[in-house]
């Protein structure tokens, strides 16, 4: 990087203030435009047809009938869609994701689409399509599909990371391993060890708005594709290699993004909608339904679990092993590995040990759900922490603060880390008044820890000074929550002038370079970094343009609270010239002013949180109320506090909800069977109480304001917490997620209670 | 300089945890592991590697720069969501 | 499927369309009146991201059809704010950084406002129990919840 990104410990004047947001108004009158609420004359309706099936060969596929009925303008297949890959590979998985070739792989995987003139004619279409099945035996259990015997998924897929390298295929892509120090020498200097299994079913993001898109393919191969997305650049870097177009020649538009959580940084629908625009030479909207958006688009892994953890009656963690099982799909992944990386991520341990299974299953390919992976041996890992602690009689919080990682601790992924949050997350636990408040009868207290990775990535920003000095702030990361009343800040604070001065935007593809997906928790730090060059690029224009006006060297020129100061006796004379007054005589000085900057954001650091939860069992029905919940993370600098506040909180409710009732159903037939928000069932406003937080900031080295980044963190202790605190409140360790009522029931009638 | 390799990619420089090799950027670095390791050659494509460098995780950036006597670690490329 | 022609007042205003018989009202108010403030979270019923008002009452607009609105009186968010001053409500959402990505904001302001036109003074469990027919998947309700609190006061003055 050009700039020196270290972190200059300055006080603010605008960052860190409670503005209100500049895409409000839009957002609350309804006048925001989401995916679905873009129209283009003459647009069709696309709508997709679905495997009824898990796992089947499709020995028939016509479409001749539908074609010609009136009014169906295009029906695609994979016939329409050339395999630019070779057979093989990320894209070529993407590909046959969006729509199936030779083999249907779970239930609600596409294979055909129709393009009409409104929903009757299109679903008159579908109706019309004559396709035929060989069904196959499927999997959707990740343990069954490690068994030997199983059907086996992908025949082209054979186990990574073993050596030497197998001859037939497996439902095992991959097996990883991290860790360092000798476990078994660690588990014989043990005087108390905890080995127990853990199974986490299979959530979906729940983002309340369904993937839609609008596109727009002209006859010269130029289009354009309004959509909702984390990653507009991403998304367009992506059709344009299924489809074969050029890159600049595909316009990519943001919508506004009804949440995406890790869900929306991948393709579902959107390169079909280009391919039946292309082929329909008409605008083609495509809104999936919320069935479709269960069954066919990227929820996460379920799993299943060995941990082992041995300590000392002192308390120090002696050895610490995770065996993790993870289900990504119907293609090969690398979640279990990210699993295995963030497993003991929270601990400075001498010996530990963590392998990943990559599993195949007859299940929708995942795709990322805030901190991705790491929720689940999250459970695992804190829940024996709370396990060995009780057994040891340690306090669970202090038995953490005991072995927690810190500077210098060689972290159980690899590399040492730099300075790290996760002592004062549980200092500032062990303080906080919820862990002194009374509980009552069938109550319980749970607290746990959780880590994350933050990322940088590629951005770029640029800020445009009008003539009657007003900002514009053009942005190339999707705004989830927040970001551009956050950058607009950071833009204020740079430049001096009052936080109404900046008015941000979202730029589309063709009006900015590359920026990468929202991300990582990678928003604020990324385009915060590059929002304080420009600016600073913006400053050094102004600067020489005051210079030029005063008619005095630029060395002379200084810049603070938002005006260009002449410094020197000599120049003692000249007043002050505002950034609104040198914008006004920008035209004669040189022309528009402007800042600009592309920055690879990198070094963003890691992130950790510390999670405290009350709830209530009631033993006759296994429901579960939580009662009091509290969010301690390290931010590194909350540049828009409420916007901070606001990621611990709807991190901390997905938890609840994994944690107590979400979970793909499936039957035997390996259809889902509750694709829907009926039951589905994520936690609505009169099952949470108000959320707690409370913000650390220990500054990142690494940017320039300190910032961390916090988007994902706070799913990653709740399942534990909740996991701690419902064992706690019903007497019996609770060992699968969801903590459903039948599940709570069975415990307690196993347990004899 | 030592680089430390993290499980997965220990099989493609033949099981090996750490690996003796001089490097003054992270391109620098890549390109002589390609050239050493062949095998490494399915990591980078499956989605690239990433590089600690005394605890900081760099994704995307081929010219940084890696100091004398920092701690290098090669991960296996990670995204968020 | 035969056309129905409707005949509606909107916010106030008259309006007429023709949509299919079994046209649902979310799509008959999105599609042929251009009204997109309402959305379709899941077409079922299920989160109230539809939320809108038939003569006074809090309904779905994914359950009821087009053709039902004849005659009657709808109010959908884009009705909230009157003569360019946003209600109290729309306000708080803002003050209180109520919303994140905002899909469900219209469906809550909807709700809050059914609920305080009929209780002006909820407590904070009647508020959670109105409003758990809406879902949110972004804030954890926790800033919603102080929102409709802080424009209940403000509307009581």
């Amino acid at each position: 990087m050009d700039h020196d990104t270290s972190f200059t410990n300055q006080t603010f004047k605008t960052v860190g203030t409670r503005v209100n947001r500049p895409d409000g108004v839009d957002k609350v009158t309804g006048r925001a435009r989401y995916g679905a609420d873009a129209t283009a004359p003459g647009q069709l309706v696309g709508l997709f047809l679905r495997s009824p099936h898990a796992h089947a060969k499709i020995t028939k596929l016509d479409v001749s009938k539908a074609e010609k009925i009136k009014g169906v303008k295009a029906v695609i297949t994979s016939a329409d869609l050339p395999d630019r890959f070779g057979g093989k590979g990320g894209q070529y998985d993407t590909l046959v994701n969006c729509m199936a070739r030779d083999r249907v792989l779970y239930d609600g995987h596409a294979v055909a689409a129709v393009a009409a003139i409104d929903h009757a004619t299109a679903r008159k279409a579908l109706k019309a399509i004559k396709v035929s099945y060989e069904v196959l035996p499927h999997v959707t259990d990740v343990d069954e599909a490690m068994a030997p015997g199983a059907p086996v998924v992908n025949e082209n897929v054979f186990t990574s990371g073993m050596d030497p390298r197998p001859t037939k295929p497996s439902n095992v892509s991959r097996i990883s391993t991290f860790g360092h120090g000798d476990v078994d020498v660690g588990f014989a200097e043990a005087d108390v060890i905890i080995e127990k299994s853990f199974k986490t079913e299979q959530t979906h993001q729940g983002y309340i708005e369904p993937h839609a898109c609008l596109a727009s393919v002209g006859p010269d191969g130029s289009a354009d594709l309004w959509v909702t997305t984390q990653g507009h650049f991403t998304f367009r870097t992506m059709c344009s290699a299924l489809l074969g177009m050029d890159m600049a020649k595909l316009k990519v538009t943001s919508s506004e993004i009804g949440g995406g959580f890790g869900g929306k940084t991948h393709v579902w629908v959107e390169p079909i909608a280009l391919a039946l625009s292309r082929k329909a030479n008409r605008p083609v909207k495509v809104v999936m339904t919320r069935d479709e958006v269960f069954r066919a688009t990227g929820p996460t892994c379920s799993t299943s679990m060995d941990i082992k953890i041995g300590a000392k009656r002192d308390g120090t963690i002696t050895a610490a092993q995770s065996i993790l099982r993870y289900q990504n799909g119907a293609f090969p992944a690398t979640w279990a590995m990210m699993g295995a990386m963030t497993s003991f991520a929270c601990y400075d341990l001498k010996n530990c040990k963590s392998v990943g299974y990559d599993v195949l299953c007859n299940r929708p390919k995942v795709a990322a759900y805030r901190a991705p992976s790491a929720p689940m041996a999250a459970f695992g890992v804190e829940s024996v922490v709370d396990m060995v602690a009780a057994e040891i009689g340690m306090d669970p919080v202090e038995f953490r603060i005991k072995n927690a990682a810190k500077e210098g601790t060689r972290a159980s992924y690899g590399p040492t880390y730099g300075p790290i949050g996760i002592g004062p997350t549980l200092e500032a636990v062990k303080n906080h008044p919820h862990m002194k408040a009374p509980l009552g009868p069938n109550q319980g207290r749970g607290m746990a820890c959780g880590f994350w990775f933050n990322f940088g990535g590629q951005t770029c920003v640029d800020i445009n000074i009008g003539t009657d000095g007003t900002i514009n702030l053009t942005l190339g990361t999707v705004d989830v929550g927040g970001a551009r009343a956050s950058m607009s800040l950071i833009c204020a604070e740079e430049l001096g002038i009052p936080y109404e001065q900046v008015k941000a935007n979202v730029a589309d593809t063709s009006t900015l370079g590359h920026n990468d997906t929202t991300e990582g928790s990678r928003g604020t730090f990324s385009s915060g970094m590059a929002t304080i060059f420009a600016a600073r690029e913006a400053i050094t224009e102004l600067k020489s343009r005051a210079a030029k006006m005063w008619g005095i060297p630029v060395e002379a020129v200084e810049w603070s609270e938002g005006s260009a100061t002449a410094v020197g006796d000599e120049h003692s004379n000249l007043a002050d010239l505002s950034l609104a007054e040198i914008a006004a005589a920008s035209p004669g000085t040189g022309g528009p002013i402007a800042g600009h900057n592309e920055v690879v954001a990198d070094g963003a650091g890691v992130s950790f949180a510390s999670h405290i939860c009350d709830v209530e069992v009631d033993p006759e029905t296994g429901g579960t109320k939580v009662l009091r919940y509290t969010v301690v993370q390290d931010a590194g600098k909350a540049i828009h506090p409420d916007y901070v506040e606001g990621q611990f909180q709807g991190g901390a409710a997905q938890g609840i909800g994994w944690a107590l009732n979400e979970e793909y159903i499936y039957g035997d037939d390996g259809r889902l069977q509750n694709a829907g928000f009926l039951d589905y069932r994520i936690p609505v406003c009169s099952d949470l109480p108000f959320i707690d937080t409370e913000i650390l900031e220990i500054p990142n080295p690494n940017h320039p304001y300190g910032i961390r980044g916090v988007g994902e963190t706070s799913i990653v202790p709740p399942l534990a917490a909740i996991g701690n605190a419902v064992s706690n409140a019903a007497g019996v360790r609770m060992d699968h997620v969801p903590m459903s009522p039948p599940r709570i029931l069975k415990a307690l009638d196993d347990a004899g209670q | 300089m030592k680089v430390s390799l993290s499980g997965v990619l220990r099989a493609a420089a033949g099981g090996a945890e750490d690996i003796e090799i001089e490097a003054t950027t992270i391109r620098d670095l890549m390109d002589r592991l390609l050239d050493r390791y062949p095998a490494m050659q399915e990591h980078v494509a499956d989605g690239g590697i990433a590089v600690s460098i005394d605890g900081q995780i760099y994704r995307d950036t081929l010219g940084q720069p890696i100091p004398e006597g920092a701690e290098v670690f090669l991960l296996p490329r990670l995204a968020g969501g | 499927m035969s056309s129905v022609h409707v005949s509606t007042t909107i916010n106030g205003d008259p309006v007429e369309f023709a949509c299919p018989a079994d046209e649902s009202l979310l799509d008959s108010l999105r599609d042929r009146v251009g009204l997109t403030g309402s959305k379709e979270g899941c077409g079922t019923g299920d989160c109230g991201a539809c939320s809108i008002t038939l003569n006074g009452r809090l309904v779905c607009s994914c359950l009821v059809l087009g053709a039902e609105a004849n005659g009657q009186e709808i109010g959908t968010v884009e009705g909230l704010h009157a003569n360019g001053e946003l209600h109290p409500l729309q306000q708080q959402f803002i003050n209180n950084a109520a919303l994140q990505c905002g899909i469900c904001t219209p469906g809550f302001l909807v709700a809050a406002k059914a609920l305080l036109d009929r209780n002006p003074d909820p407590d904070e469990e009647e508020i959670r129990y109105a409003l758990a027919g809406n879902l949110c998947r972004c804030t954890g309700y926790d800033k919603i919840v102080r929102a409709v609190q802080a424009a209940a006061k403000q509307m009581r003055k």
